[in-house]
């Protein structure tokens, strides 16, 4: 119940009241929703979740990951290759899926703090790493090489070993957004956070007065990297397959940082928000580009609604909203 | 070791170099652009593509060399950056990093998927007479598209150097990269200046692009490769640096067709990133970079 009041301290009523609503809605939308429906709010929830899981890099802690792929694909390749190969379930896959992704985080992180490189040169080494990881994979027989790792289709629902239809997918990102939202909300409360806060405006002075700025970062990128994992984990056996050219691809990283740099860096709200915008734009770009027959209208379609965006909106879709509707999620 | 290895090793070699050196023009765009306004060209490998795509289209349709079409792409590019930078890129100076990367990734969507919509999916190369033409120098063999190539694009950075060095405009635009306000307090128009960098970086990048398509096939997807290898060229070479960018872009060149013959040939950019990751780590301002910088 304390940890339940600290949460929800100074959130007004209506907001509390509005999120209520929202999460009964989402429990009870697959009844309401048709197969098309429910497979665009699993897209939505997916990069929600992974959005969240970045924004604490960069908008809690202020560093640039252009290499998030790697966390992802590492994950769900450790815990695909482990249920593949050794039939072991992803229940206890995904620990050592998580812990893999940690790890390298944790690796990527320390190299790049520990240096000093900041900005646009600790994103440079976040995709390096990516890329050299996607090429080992290209090349590593045990995880399928470039020809890819397929999980065995099964239509019986099995809840230990994740096998089922949508349904089960659906509910299980859901827990995964939910649980995000609720950790970042968490930790923005906490000492840590204020930390992040500190270290993203000037990390210089965050040091000057005493915060553990390189203990600081490196729980940032490996709380950022396990929840992305997870993504990945999630992903491999929703898909039920892997291919290095796509699970540790730059495009996969950007995707993943687009939700949260549209609906508005290091709120709460923002990587739902652009989750939102971003994948409900491209489903009605999809049916558009139909009309035109000519190959690249839907991402050149999506590639002007991003530059709109990022012209009138540069802050993030949220905070406009929030301040809008009244609400007023600031950016902390 | 064999003669014959050490043959294809100083074969492989020198072709590396040969490409390298238009690798070279290519970062040297990105590198003047980091260097003078602090922007992240996100889509400068796109800005490429464009260019090898306009220089195929000459010679497909108007039967132009790309060496001829070359010098007017290279004008027409240096239209189109001055343009995107005063209406676009302008208001982003000095803001955010992820801003400018979304803007500038923005462009590139767009600029790749326009090319996919006018020119298809298909790999588009360029057949010319001289193909198989080439040059022997003792036992090596010099493919002539590539010698040419490579000779035009040090030819153009030479021209770069000539102007940045010698010209009223270059010195300015260098007086502004080093101390901007400085350069605003006597009085240089620094937002025609940065207009005018970006000009000229499109315009190499575009000029890179007529010389790439005589000896690589061009495909829209490869334009995020490219994005990618001038970053890796111009940080290893140290961004900011003209002699940087060129010497990067001949060590991955080289190192390119050496993995190629090596290991294999889908390992070669490993060598790269494994190159670039070694190289932030150890000397983050890159090998010609000036430290602190």
């Amino acid at each position: 119940m304390k940890l339940i009041r600290r949460l929800t301290d100074g959130v007004p009523s209506r907001a509390l009241w509005a999120l209520g609503v929202l999460l009964v809605a989402l429990l009870v939308a697959p009844a309401l929703l048709g197969k098309y429906g429910l497979s665009v709010l699993i897209l939505i929830l997916y990069f929600a979740f992974v959005g969240q899981a970045w924004n604490i890099m960069m908008g809690f802690a202020g560093q640039l990951s252009l290499g998030h792929a790697l966390y992802a694909g590492l994950g769900g390749y450790v815990a695909a290759g482990l249920f593949f190969h050794y039939g072991l379930g992803p229940w206890a896959g995904v620990f050592v899926a998580v812990a893999a992704a940690a790890a390298a985080g944790a690796i990527v992180g320390y190299l790049g703090f520990r240096f000093s490189l900041a900005g646009v040169y600790f994103a440079l080494l976040t995709i390096a790493f990516s890329e050299f990881t996607r090429l080992a994979f290209d090349h590593w027989e045990w995880a399928g090489g470039s020809g890819g790792l397929f999980l065995k289709v099964d239509s019986t629902v099995d809840v230990w070993n994740l096998r089922g239809g949508p349904l089960l997918f659906y509910y299980l990102i859901l827990a995964l957004a939910v649980g995000a939202f609720i950790l970042c909300r968490a930790l923005l409360e906490s000492r840590l956070g204020r930390y992040w806060l500190a270290i993203r405006e000037d990390a210089e002075a965050a040091q000057a007065v005493g915060v553990p700025v390189l203990r600081c970062k490196m729980i940032a990128v490996v709380i950022s990297a396990g929840l992305t994992a997870l993504a990945g984990v999630w992903n491999a056996f929703y898909y039920n397959n892997l291919f290095p050219e796509t699970a540790f691809a730059m495009g996969r990283s950007i995707e993943i940082t687009l939700a949260p740099i549209i609906g508005g860096l290091g709120t709460l709200f923002g990587p739902m928000v652009g989750a939102v915008v971003l994948t409900g734009l491209g489903e009605v770009f999809t049916d558009a580009s139909e009309y035109f027959h000519v190959p690249g209208m839907k991402q050149i379609f999506y590639g002007l609604a991003l530059l709109v965006i990022v012209i009138y909106r540069p802050a993030g879709i949220w905070p406009w909203l929030a301040g809008r509707l009244g609400i007023g999620e600031r950016r902390p | 070791m064999t003669s014959d290895f050490l043959l294809s090793l100083a074969q492989a070699v020198s072709k590396g170099l040969l490409t390298g050196m238009v690798y070279g023009l290519m970062a040297l765009g990105l590198s003047v652009i980091f260097g003078v306004m602090r922007v992240v060209n996100f889509a400068h490998g796109e800005i490429m593509v464009v260019g090898m795509y306009l220089a195929w289209m000459g010679f497909e349709y108007l039967q132009v060399s790309p060496m001829l079409s070359l010098p007017v792409i290279a004008a027409l590019f240096f239209a189109a950056g001055y343009a995107l930078q005063r209406t676009l890129i302008s208001p982003f100076i000095g803001r955010p990093e992820h801003q400018q990367f979304l803007l500038l990734l923005a462009v590139a969507i767009l600029l790749v998927n326009g090319c996919l919509a006018i020119a298809g999916p298909d790999s588009r190369s360029i057949q010319m007479e001289s193909q198989f033409d080439s040059y022997d120098l003792g036992p090596l063999v010099f493919d002539a598209v590539r010698l040419h190539a490579a000779l035009a694009a040090v030819a153009i950075a030479g021209l770069l150097w000539l102007f940045f060095t010698r010209t009223r405009t270059g010195k300015s635009i260098r007086a502004a990269a080093d101390n901007n306000m400085g350069a605003l307090v006597v009085g240089l128009d620094v937002r025609r200046l940065y207009a005018f960098t970006f000009g000229v970086g499109a315009a190499c990048v575009g000029a890179a692009g007529a010389l790439m398509i005589t000896i690589i096939p061009v495909t829209p997807f490869l334009a995020a490769e490219y994005t990618l290898l001038a970053f890796v060229i111009v940080i290893v070479g140290g961004l900011g640096s003209m002699t940087g960018a060129l010497m990067g872009g001949l060590l991955i060149g080289v190192s390119e067709a050496v993995a190629g013959l090596l290991l294999q040939p889908s390992l070669k950019s490993m060598v790269s990133f494994g190159i670039l990751i070694l190289v932030l780590l150890l000397r983050p301002q890159g090998l010609f970079g000036k430290s602190g910088a």
